[in-house]
């Protein structure tokens, strides 16, 4: 187990190492010349050459690179051009709530994904089953920001049940989540069914409803635990997907996160800040994918021994 | 249907065989009335000028925000344009970016993975990491960024696009070519003395061709969700030309008061978005065997 877990922490170096490379070529490398990006279209000659020296824009690019490198693991991301606090302390201030709102959309796109596709694969073939396909597929095709606008007129504008936005208490949090939540339903149903479809037909379920296991056990115990490791990969991928989704709807709720700081930032040239909240986001991704990969040796003792 | 003429053991059999036609005549109907709908919008996209009622573009205050009614279907904006005009013309930015962006990353994407597959070794270790690595950055967020570093042009949007998609396409063509490197047909022209160039372009591509035209299909569906992702951000195509997205964005001031130039916009996405998924739900379910229930 300790071997298993310490290849997979190995492992996930050199894809952070190759994250951060890339996020050097698309900031400092695509743009030709970042200083020009950042400075205000009227600047002068010296104000844009000073800008450069400062950020070092004159090293060779292997010099800016490493120098990048060495930033990177300091998490010194530089200051906000805006507001001139440094990058990591705004970003700080913001993380948070973006993990909030991102853990609660996961959650409650866990339990009605798991539970769709539970109750899917039960009446395989049904009208209730092909009810629930449908839906799936409707919910996959929702843009996430019209989804999030639709549930603030019902909820908000209609019902006047829930705030349309802003943040501080649950009440807050329920309509945001919900929306990042419902659009990430729709591939854990997806994956759940087919992954419980494949399990049902095995021998031991044959075996345990032959000696009179409960339906709802042998569907809960015997089948959802040994179709949970292309479920939990599904919903390590959907991780990324949905953080993505967390920047479009923080922007429709007016919830204080990274995504909105990012969109904010780069409409005003601040690619400081932009950056940084790329480069926090995608590590974010790789650190939840590796926590996934060691939920495997969890979830099926056989993995690690492989 | 035949059954009591042969032996006992055919008659289920023959009824499963009903059962499959039956179900490919109603995904067959369901795979028309897609391809209907998207030809339909495609087509009032084309013809944009001679289909839309109204100028996309012109302001009419005296008009704003009116409910939908005969001559504004779909009502008016807080300009008092008419939202329908502003969805047939915004087709064309929304479908062409998407498609040209998916274009891209296909020819990329499918470069890079099948040069990867044929290859193998340190260059399909190499290769593959860094894709790895691409796929790491949330798919909006990476194209957030590319638009940060190439700027909101037609070309940096469909880059935008594209980039999300290269990953996704170097997969599914590498495992393809994994599957086919050493079929027979491909040892035998590698016997006669064929070049690379010539089993790549004449024996692996047409045989790679059906996961690739799958997953090109599956990933319109997610380009024209990030186009019109961008658009809603403000990152996407430029006020005051008509895009999906962006009309959602110019809406979301009037969720209390016009809430019709805030539901069509993402209706249009909806349908199709959905009509394209369902399309590569079933050439999957045509093309790979394996994935039937």
């Amino acid at each position: 187990m300790a071997r298993y877990i310490l290849q997979r922490l190995l492992l996930s170096l050199p894809v952070l190492l190759l994250v951060v490379t890339l996020s050097f070529i698309i900031f400092y490398v695509i743009p030709g010349d970042p200083a020009l990006l950042m400075v205000s279209p009227d600047a002068s000659y010296a104000e844009v050459e000073a800008l450069r020296r400062a950020l070092g824009l004159t090293d060779p690019l292997y010099v800016q690179y490493f120098r990048y490198l060495g930033e990177v693991v300091r998490l010194d991301f530089g200051s906000s051009l805006r507001t001139g606090l440094p990058v990591l302390e705004e970003i700080q201030v913001r993380y948070p709530n973006t993990f909030l709102l991102a853990g609660a959309g996961m959650l409650i796109a866990v339990v009605l994904g798991l539970a769709a596709g539970l109750i899917s694969a039960a009446r395989h073939n049904t009208w209730l089953d092909r009810l629930l396909t449908l839906v799936v597929l409707v919910g996959v095709s929702t843009p996430v920001f019209w989804l999030g606008f639709i549930l603030m007129l019902i909820f908000s504008a209609t019902l006047l049940w829930l705030p349309s936005g802003g943040t501080g208490t649950i009440a807050h949090l329920i309509l945001p989540a919900a929306t990042l939540g419902l659009h990430s339903t729709a591939d854990i149903a997806r994956v759940t069914r087919a992954s419980m479809l494949e399990v049902l037909r095995q021998d031991y379920i044959r075996t345990a409803r032959a000696k009179g296991v409960r339906e709802f056990l042998v569907l809960n115990w015997h089948g959802l635990r040994n179709a949970l490791i292309p479920i939990v990969t599904m919903i390590g991928i959907r991780f990324g997907t949905l953080l993505g989704g967390v920047v479009l709807v923080e922007n429709v709720f007016a919830w204080p996160g990274i995504g909105r700081l990012m969109v904010d930032a780069l409409r005003v040239r601040d690619y400081p800040v932009v950056h940084g909240a790329a480069l926090l986001l995608a590590v974010t991704v790789v650190v939840l994918n590796l926590l996934v990969d060691l939920s495997y040796a969890r979830l099926d003792p056989r993995v690690r021994f492989d | 249907m035949g059954g009591h003429v042969g032996p006992v053991g055919t008659a289920p059999a023959g009824r499963r065989w009903v059962r499959l036609v039956r179900k490919w005549m109603a995904s067959a109907i369901l795979l028309w009335v897609c391809c209907a709908v998207l030809l339909i919008i495609v087509l009032s996209a084309v013809f944009a000028p001679w289909v839309a009622p109204h100028d996309p573009l012109m302001p009419d205050i005296l008009r704003s925000m009116e409910p939908p009614q005969p001559g504004y279907w779909l009502g008016t904006d807080q300009l008092g344009r008419d939202v329908l005009s502003r969805l047939i013309w915004g087709a064309r930015p929304s479908l062409f970016l998407s498609f040209a962006g998916v274009g891209l990353g296909l020819l990329v994407g499918g470069a890079i993975g099948v040069a990867a597959g044929y290859m193998g070794g340190r260059v399909d270790l190499v290769v593959m990491r860094l894709v790895d690595a691409l796929m790491a950055f949330p798919g909006l967020v990476l194209a957030i960024a590319v638009v940060s570093a190439i700027g909101t042009g037609v070309g940096g949007i469909i880059v935008a696009v594209g980039v999300y998609s290269v990953p996704v396409f170097a997969r599914v063509a590498r495992a393809a070519v994994l599957g086919i490197k050493d079929a027979e047909y491909v040892q035998a022209a590698r016997a006669v003395g064929a070049s690379d160039t010539r089993i790549v372009t004449r024996h692996v591509l047409p045989n790679i061709m059906a996961p690739v035209l799958v997953q090109f299909t599956m990933r319109i569906s997610t380009a024209i969700l990030v186009a019109s992702g961008l658009g809603f951000l403000g990152l996407g195509v430029q006020p005051p030309a008509p895009e999906w997205g962006a009309m959602l964005s110019d809406a979301r001031s009037l969720v209390w008061s016009a809430p019709w130039a805030m539901i069509y916009p993402g209706l249009a996405i909806l349908v199709v978005t959905l009509a394209v998924n369902i399309i590569g739900d079933i050439l999957r379910d045509m093309l790979d065997p394996r994935l039937r229930d």
